[in-house]
C-alpha cells in the first residue's frame, strides 16, 4: 500500500493552485473540498520531536515493553499492582476508626448508631456478597434448601445474637459449638410406612388450607402427634431450640409442593451452614449480623 | 517546491510586515531549495530532509505601541478581566456552618460547585451544561455581528498576551527599540533588560497559575499551605502547569496559539455573514494608496499614505489592507493607528473601521449598504439566547432543597412473610440541600393499609428520618401489603418526602410487587 500511495504522488509543478487563496493544494480531495497545503510552523515539528523523546524518556523510566516472560521495569519503579495495594492498605487504615468502634461495640449499640450502621450494613453488603451470595443469592433471597433471609422465618432465630450464632458457629459445621437438628429419613429408614407418610402429608397440607383428603389427615393428625411433635411441636409451629422449622406459615425450605414435602419426610435432606469464626474476622461477622438483620426479618 | 515558496510567500510575506519581513526571496535558503527541490520532488519521498524547510520559522511579531478608543477598551476590558480572575476565590459569602465561606468555589472531594448564593450537586451539572450552551449562543450571536469580538478583547490569550507585551514595551521599549535590542549582540545592559523581561513574566505567570488553583479550594488557607509548602502536591502540580503555559503561550507562542492551536477562528468563519461588522480596510477609500508628501492635492488617489502603522500595531503580524484573513483577531488596533494618522494628514477618520462586506462591495461602485441588524441568524441566536436563559432561571428559581429517588429492590422482587403478607424492599436516597440538620416525614400514597419500616427508623404508617445539612441520606424502607390488599402483581405508587416545618415535599413513583 505504501508504495502504490509514492506512486501517486505528483511533483509539485502539477500540483494545482487554489484560486481563492492562491495556495497550491496536496492533491488530496474529499467530495470536492481539497486540502491547502499550508505549511506547519517549525514550532510545530520541534513539538513533534519534543513528543517523540518524551515517550523514549517514558520508555526508560516507566514500564513499558513486554518481553517473552516479563516486561521492561522502567527506572522509576512504578508498578499499578502495588499502587492498588498501596490503596487498598489505605483504605483499611481508613476503616479502622470504624472497625474499632464495631470490635469494642455490642451488636445493638451498632444497630442504634447511624454511623456504625451505615458502615456495617455497607461492610455487611461487600462480605455477604463475598461469601454468603453462592448459596443464599446475591438478594439473600435463597434457593431451595438455602433460606431466604429476607422474611420473617428463621429455622434458628432471627434475633441479633441468634443470627450471630449461626453466623459463627454454622449449622451442621465442623466447629464445637455448631448446631445440629436432625430430621429422620421416616420411610428410608422404616420408621414409618409409606401411608403414614402420605397421611402426615395430608396433615401439613390441611395446617396450611390447602387441598387435601380429610379422612387421611385425621391420621395424619396422630401420625404427627407422635413421631413429629416432639420437635416441631404439637401446633406444628416448629421450635427454633432445636431448629424445627414452622410447617404451617408457607415458608418452605425444601419446597412446598405436595411431592417436595412427601420426599422430605420419607427421605430428608440436610444442608450445611459454615462456621466463619476464624474465617471471618469478628468484626466483619458484625456487620454480616447487622445486614442480614437489617434485610427486612430481624427481629 | 518553488510553488511552495511562492505560496507561503504570498500568505506570509506579500503584506508589508516592516523591516523584519523584507524580501524573503533574497534569502539564499530559501531560494536555494526551491530551485532544487522541483526537480527531484517526484522521486523524493514525502518526508524528505529538504521537504522539511516548509516548517517556516516563526517570525517574531512586535507590536508597536498605539492610543485610541480601541485601545482604551483594550485596557479597561485587561484590567476587568484580570482583575475577576485574580480576586474571585478571595471573595467570601456567608453559608453557615456546614458549607464553606468561599463565593466561587468547585469543590471536588465534597462534590460539589458554589458559585454566590447557588449552589451545585453532581447531579445538577446540567446547569453547568446550560451555562455553556448560553455562553457559546452569545458568542454566536457576538461573533456574527461584530466579529471576533471575544478574541480580540477577551480571550485570555489576548488578554495575557497583550500583558507580556506590555510588560516587554516597559522594560525594552517600544517596537523599534525592541527590535534593535534584538539584534543586538548579547551586552550586560541587554542581558540585564532580558532578565527583568523573563523575570516579571515568571512572576505574572506564577500569579497565574497559582490563582487556579484558589478556585478549588479555600483560598485563604491554601495560600498559607502553598508557602508553608503543606500543600497537596495537586495544587503545586497545577501551578506549574498553568504557570509554565502562561509563560510559554503569554511570552513566546502568542499569535501562534489564535492561528495554529486555536478552532475558534475556523469555527468562526462559519458564523460570518455578508452584514458582519468586521475590521476592514476601506478600499474603495484608500485606493490608489502611495506616499503623500505635504501640500500635495489628495485628487486622484486614495487616502492611504501606506505609512503601514496599521502592519506595525498589529499583535498578529498582518496587514489588513490584505482583507479578511483568518489570523485577523478584529482587536482593532489597526483603526486607532490609522486614525491618529488620518488626523495628522488631515483626512476622515476611519479608514479602517468596522465595516460590512455588503456595503464595502456597494462602496467600490458608489453606492452604500444599510446595515441589517436584524438578520435571520441574529433573530435565531437572540431567541435561542433568551429561551435558554429562561428555561435556566427558571430551573434555578424551582429548583428543589430538598429531593426524593427511590429505587426498587431488584433480588428480590418482594418476600412472603410467615403471615402471609407481602413486603418490598426499597432503597430511598433523601437530599437535604439546605445547610441546616433536617427531618423529614415519609410517607406512602396510592396504596391502603400498607405498613412501613425503615432499617433504625422504626415502622408505622409514616417515618421520621433525620438528614445532616447538605447532605445524601441513603435508608433502607419496608413496605408491607397484607395479601388479601394486593391487586396484581405490579401496582404503582408513591413515596411522599415531606418537610414538615416548611411544608415542602418531593414525590417519587415506585411499584410495589406481588405474586401474580
Amino acid at each position: 500500500m505504501a508504495f502504490s500511495t509514492n506512486k501517486e504522488i505528483k511533483v509539485a509543478s502539477e500540483f494545482e493552485k487554489d484560486p481563492v487563496t492562491g495556495i497550491e493544494t496536496t492533491g488530496h480531495e474529499w467530495d470536492g473540498i481539497k486540502e491547502l497545503n499550508n505549511p506547519l510552523p517549525r514550532w510545530w515539528l520541534y513539538v513533534l520531536y519534543a513528543t517523540i523523546v518524551w515517550s523514549i524518556a517514558y520508555w526508560v523510566a516507566m514500564p513499558a515493553w513486554p518481553t517473552v516472560s516479563s516486561y521492561t521495569k522502567g527506572l522509576l519503579g512504578y508498578s499499578q499492582r502495588e499502587r492498588v495495594a498501596a490503596d487498598l492498605r489505605q483504605a483499611v487504615e481508613s476503616q479502622s476508626m470504624y472497625l474499632d468502634r464495631i470490635a469494642t461495640s455490642g451488636l445493638q449499640t451498632i444497630l442504634d448508631d447511624p454511623e456504625l450502621l451505615e458502615f456495617s450494613l455497607a461492610g455487611g453488603a461487600a462480605a455477604f456478597g463475598d461469601n454468603c451470595a453462592p448459596c443464599h443469592g446475591t438478594g439473600a433471597q435463597g434457593f431451595l434448601g438455602y433460606p431466604n433471609l429476607n422474611d420473617d422465618d428463621w429455622i434458628w432465630g432471627g434475633t441479633l445474637e441468634e443470627i450471630q450464632a449461626t453466623l459463627k458457629y454454622g449449622i451442621r459445621a465442623d466447629h464445637e459449638d455448631t448446631r445440629f437438628s436432625e430430621m429422620p429419613r421416616f420411610l428410608k429408614d422404616e420408621i414409618l410406612t409409606r401411608d403414614q407418610v402420605r397421611a402426615v402429608v395430608a396433615y401439613v397440607m390441611a395446617l396450611n388450607d390447602r387441598a387435601h383428603d380429610s379422612g387421611l389427615a385425621e391420621t395424619g393428625s396422630i401420625v404427627f402427634a407422635e413421631n413429629c411433635a416432639a420437635c416441631h411441636g404439637e401446633d406444628a409451629k416448629g421450635s427454633r431450640e432445636f431448629g424445627a422449622p414452622n410447617l404451617t406459615n408457607g415458608i418452605w425450605l425444601y419446597g412446598g409442593e405436595e411431592a417436595q414435602i412427601y420426599d422430605m419426610i420419607a427421605n430428608s435432606r440436610k444442608g450445611v451452614m459454615p462456621a466463619w469464626e476464624g474465617r471471618l474476622s469478628d468484626e466483619t461477622i458484625k456487620q454480616l449480623v447487622i445486614y442480614v438483620h437489617s434485610l427486612g426479618g430481624g427481629q | 517546491m518553488s510553488i511552495h515558496w511562492a505560496a507561503v510567500s504570498s500568505r506570509t510575506y506579500s503584506g508589508p510586515l516592516g523591516v523584519i519581513l523584507e524580501t524573503p526571496q533574497s534569502d539564499p535558503e530559501m531560494g536555494s531549495v526551491g530551485a532544487a527541490v522541483v526537480e527531484s520532488i517526484d522521486v523524493e519521498p514525502v518526508n524528505a530532509k529538504k521537504r522539511r524547510t516548509l516548517y517556516a520559522k516563526r517570525i517574531k511579531v512586535h507590536p508597536k505601541r498605539t492610543k485610541g478608543a480601541f485601545r482604551s477598551t483594550k485596557w479597561a476590558v485587561m484590567a476587568v478581566t484580570l482583575g475577576v480572575y485574580y480576586i474571585s476565590p478571595w471573595i467570601r459569602w456567608d453559608r453557615g456552618a456546614f458549607a464553606p465561606d468561599q463565593a466561587i468555589l468547585i469543590d471536588f472531594p465534597a462534590r460539589r460547585f458554589y458559585f454566590f448564593y447557588i449552589e451545585i450537586w453532581p447531579q445538577e451539572i446540567y446547569y453547568v451544561t446550560g451555562l455553556l450552551i448560553l455562553a457559546a449562543f452569545v458568542l454566536f450571536l457576538i461573533t456574527s455581528l461584530v466579529g471576533r469580538v471575544w478574541c480580540g478583547f477577551t480571550c485570555p490569550q489576548t488578554v495575557w498576551t497583550d500583558l507580556f507585551v506590555t510588560v516587554e514595551r516597559w522594560i525594552e521599549g517600544d517596537r523599534n527599540a525592541r527590535m534593535r535590542l534584538d539584534k543586538a549582540p548579547m551586552s550586560l545592559s541587554k542581558f540585564h533588560k532580558r532578565a527583568i523581561k523573563h523575570l516579571t513574566w515568571m512572576l505574572i505567570s506564577l500569579a497565574t497559575g497559582g490563582a487556579w488553583v484558589f478556585y478549588f479550594a479555600d483560598a485563604p488557607l491554601l495560600f498559607q499551605q502553598i508557602w508553608q509548602f503543606q500543600a497537596p502536591s495537586s495544587a503545586y502540580l497545577f501551578i506549574a502547569l498553568f504557570s509554565s503555559t502562561t509563560y510559554l503561550l503569554g511570552g513566546f507562542a502568542r499569535e501562534q496559539v489564535c492561528t495554529y492551536m486555536c478552532p475558534w477562528p475556523r469555527i468562526q468563519g462559519a458564523l460570518f455573514d455578508e452584514d458582519s461588522l468586521l475590521v476592514s480596510y476601506r478600499g474603495y477609500r484608500g485606493e490608489p494608496r502611495g506616499k503623500h508628501k505635504k501640500g500635495e492635492s489628495w485628487d486622484g488617489r486614495g487616502d492611504c499614505v501606506d505609512c503601514k502603522q496599521c502592519v506595525a500595531v498589529c499583535p498578529m503580524g498582518i496587514d489588513i489592507r490584505d482583507g479578511a484573513q483568518l489570523e485577523c483577531i478584529h482587536c482593532a488596533l489597526c483603526v486607532d493607528a490609522c486614525n491618529q494618522v488620518m488626523s495628522k494628514v488631515g483626512r476622515p477618520s476611519y479608514l479602517i473601521a468596522h465595516d460590512t462586506y455588503r456595503n464595502l462591495a456597494a462602496a467600490a461602485v458608489g453606492e452604500t449598504a444599510k446595515l441589517r441588524l436584524a438578520r435571520p441568524r441574529i433573530i435565531l441566536y437572540s431567541a435561542l439566547i433568551v429561551v435558554v436563559a429562561g428555561v435556566m432561571l427558571i430551573a434555578l428559581i424551582t429548583r428543589d432543597d430538598l429531593d426524593l429517588s427511590v429505587l426498587h429492590d431488584r433480588n428480590p422482587l418482594f418476600v412472603t412473610l410467615s403471615d402471609g403478607d407481602i413486603r418490598n424492599g426499597y432503597t430511598l436516597k433523601l437530599l437535604n440541600k439546605q445547610h441546616h440538620e433536617r427531618r423529614f416525614v415519609i410517607t406512602v400514597e396510592g396504596i391502603q393499609n400498607y405498613a412501613l419500616s425503615g432499617v433504625g427508623l422504626g415502622d408505622g404508617t409514616s417515618l421520621d428520618v433525620v438528614v445532616k445539612p447538605d447532605r445524601l441520606r441513603s435508608i433502607r424502607v419496608f413496605l408491607t401489603v397484607p395479601r388479601t390488599y394486593i391487586k396484581g402483581a405490579d401496582s404503582l405508587f408513591h413515596f411522599v418526602l415531606i418537610d414538615p416545618v416548611d411544608g415542602s415535599q418531593s414525590l417519587a413513583a415506585s411499584t410495589f410487587r406481588g405474586p401474580s
